[in-house]
């Protein structure tokens, strides 16, 4: 094969000046290395950002009560959002699987002589449906429990983890801030949020009992709660819920037309989406940048090649002196730049694979993900830098004059 | 007789410095056939190596017309000249002209990277070759590790690989000391007994005593031309 030769002459003359065809390669290498790990960062931090969202458990929104608007000054008096709209929501929202209302606190719980400071919220079974999050030994709460107010507690696994070690919690006493309360459940290891706050630390009991033993009754709003989760059915036009639920909560707290709402909705996976975005538009800048120094080493390969095919002006003479026609001295010279581009390349992908895999090993930001099809495409863009950047140096070797060439000092 | 291998007439080449022409070829006669061993001669600067470099088809005549092998140079585009180069001709320099870091072998092998020879008989070829310049024990050897001699034999063997009509040779003694030039010369006397018609330039006399037929060119002109009627015999000069 005529292919094998020439790309073995192309080898034996980027071999003669081996230093310089690395220095050459340089500005490849970056660039395609670059070029690979941006990318691969955006891949990772997408992948999180899908994984988030479904650790959320599907389409979720949060509902929350807003500051009351008096004149146009926020005064500080907060509208609780409350248990009843939590079964309004449920009951009248078309496409809404659930709404859990959630009070949260939080506090010490202590077992034995171990004590671990966590979130301590108060729940129904409505937010393990909303989270899509079960239980992983143990029960959930009975209507006994949740009416009453009872004095039981599901617990996460950092919390069973950070204090009941190998031991059974399942019937075990916990103190949890100044009253006793008897695990009844573990929940599945649900991992960071978006935040990367760990979900896992949380211990969970009935609405009713968190508010009367912790948070305290609040007397002009007495069901009140934190928030409200609400989950839609997969599938659901999201913003058509969104709007039902502002609606139905207007309505309830007889808001006039074209006031302020007294409740905020925010539709959380959309939240994590448009973050996303912002870090996927950013690394996509950064791969644009990176490939602007694949185009600065494509230059660098072309003026050492004109440097080249000067060099060697009295070899290009021989060669044609002894029969080579002015395409395979183009052909000679594209496929020595193609070889330097395409090796360039090929070792700023190998670089690319270390830096993520090194990154990967120490958690460095959202760790990246190397998609063949993204090495695929910067070997054959860096083959292509060798095309065009090649181009014009091996056209200007093909047209010298056989003569010329050989007599050249 | 019979068709001349190379036939010229009034071939002219002009150069231009600057704004300034210069004739380096002022019309010139010439017919060469099959089987001579013809020495070109002449003080530097006469316009040998133009003439030279339009019968190998490295450059092409500003006027008149050349014809090798009955085929008009003139007509042929670049790709037909370098096939002719290629098929044709062999070329011999005085500085070798050899790839450098690349072995003898290699070497030879370098103008059937430009025919249609199959690669399967390459090396064999390249071999044989090698081995009728008396360089078969030195084929792996790189041209920085031979002597001047033995690289314008290895120059040679690469002029040979294709079986050309004709070995054109620019002073190919004239980096090489007398006894190692009458080696070479020896060589030429025997590759054109063989048959290959020899075109040799040189500005030394006693070199153009080896060649059947002598031309001189003074100005761009041929002035005489003549047959040798005592050539030396290299081989009989105590060369192997
Ligand atoms: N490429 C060129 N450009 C301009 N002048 C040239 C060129 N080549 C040769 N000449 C001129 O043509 C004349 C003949 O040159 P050349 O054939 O090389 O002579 P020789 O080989 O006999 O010494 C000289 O005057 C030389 O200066
Ligand atoms: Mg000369």
């Amino acid at each position: 094969m005529k292919i094998v030769i020439l790309l073995k002459t192309a080898i034996t003359a980027l071999r003669v000046n081996v230093l310089r065809s690395c220095l050459t390669m340089l500005g490849i290498i970056i660039g395609v290395a670059a070029v690979i790990i941006m990318v691969a960062m955006g891949a990772g931090a997408q992948q999180k950002v899908d994984e988030q969202i479904k650790s959320l458990g599907g389409n979720v929104f949060f509902v929350t009560g807003a500051f009351r608007q008096s004149g146009g000054a926020r005064s500080n008096s907060v509208v609780k959002i409350n248990e009843d709209d939590a079964n309004l929501i449920e009951k009248q929202v078309p496409g809404v699987e659930a709404a859990a209302p959630y009070l949260s606190a939080s506090g010490q719980v202590i077992y034995g002589n171990l004590n671990w400071s966590t979130e301590i919220d108060g729940i129904d079974n409505r937010y393990f449906v909303v989270r899509d999050w079960g239980i992983a030994n143990g029960r959930e709460f009975t209507p006994a429990e949740i009416s009453r107010g009872s004095k039981v507690v599901i617990i996460g696994e950092r919390v069973r983890s950070e204090l009941f070690g190998a031991s059974d919690p399942i019937g075990q006493t916990l103190r949890v801030t100044n009253f006793n309360a008897i695990v009844i459940g573990v929940l599945n290891e649900k991992g960071q949020d978006a935040r990367g706050e760990d979900q896992d630390d949380v211990i969970f009991l009935p609405i009713k009992t968190v508010r009367n033993k912790i948070t305290g009754v609040n007397a002009t709003n007495p069901k009140s709660v934190s928030f409200i989760q609400v989950s839609a059915y997969d599938g659901e036009d999201m913003d058509y819920i969104e709007d039902e639920m502002s609606l139905l909560l207007r309505q309830r707290m007889r808001i006039p037309v074209g006031a302020d709402d007294l409740f905020r909705i925010r539709n959380v996976s959309e939240m994590i989406a448009t973050r996303a975005e912002t870090i996927q538009v950013f690394n996509t800048l950064l791969a644009w940048v990176a490939s602007v120094s694949l185009v600065v080493g494509g230059i660098g390969i072309m003026n050492i090649m004109l440097v080249s095919v000067t060099e060697r002006t009295r070899e290009i003479g021989l060669r044609m002196a002894v029969g080579a026609k002015p395409s395979d001295i183009l052909y000679q010279f594209l496929i020595e730049s193609i070889v330097l581009c395409g090796l360039g390349g090929f070792i700023g992908v190998m670089i690319a694979y270390g830096f993520v895999f090194i990154g990967n090993q120490y958690g460095i930001g959202a760790g990246g993900i190397i998609e063949t099809r993204v090495v695929l495409l910067s070997l054959g863009f860096s083959g292509l830098i060798g095309v065009f950047f090649g181009y014009y140096p091996a056209l200007k070797a093909s047209r010298l004059a056989p003569i010329d060439a050989l007599r050249y000092e | 007789m019979s068709e001349p291998l190379l036939r010229v007439r009034q071939a002219k080449k002009v150069y231009t410095m600057g704004d300034e022409l210069v004739w380096a070829l002022k019309g010139v006669d010439l017919d060469i056939y099959q089987g001579e061993f013809v020495a070109i001669m002449g003080s530097s600067g006469s316009g040998k190596s133009t003439m030279m470099n339009l019968l190998g088809c490295l450059d092409i005549a500003s006027e008149g017309s050349i014809a090798f092998a009955g085929q008009e140079l003139s007509t042929l585009s670049k790709n037909e000249l370098a096939s002719v180069r290629n098929q044709r001709i062999g070329f011999v320099f005085q500085q070798f002209n050899l790839l450098p870091r690349t072995s003898a072998l290699d070497n030879v092998t370098l103008p059937l990277l430009y025919s249609n020879v199959p690669e399967a008989d390459w090396i064999s070829r390249a071999k044989q070759c090698l081995e009728s310049v008396g360089l078969g024990s030195r084929m792996d050897h790189h041209p920085g590790q031979l002597s001047g001699g033995q690289q314008q034999r290895v120059a040679i063997a690469r002029a040979l690989i294709n079986d050309p009509l004709m070995i054109l040779a620019d002073e190919p003694t004239g980096a090489l000391d007398t006894h190692t030039g009458l080696e070479v010369m020896a060589l030429f006397q025997q590759l054109n007994q063989q048959g290959k018609t020899i075109v040799l330039v040189t500005h030394e006399p006693e070199i153009a005593e080896f060649a059947s037929r002598k031309l001189t060119f003074r100005d761009g002109e041929l002035i005489s031309d003549e047959r040798n009627q005592h050539i030396r015999q290299a081989a009989d000069e105590g060369v192997a």
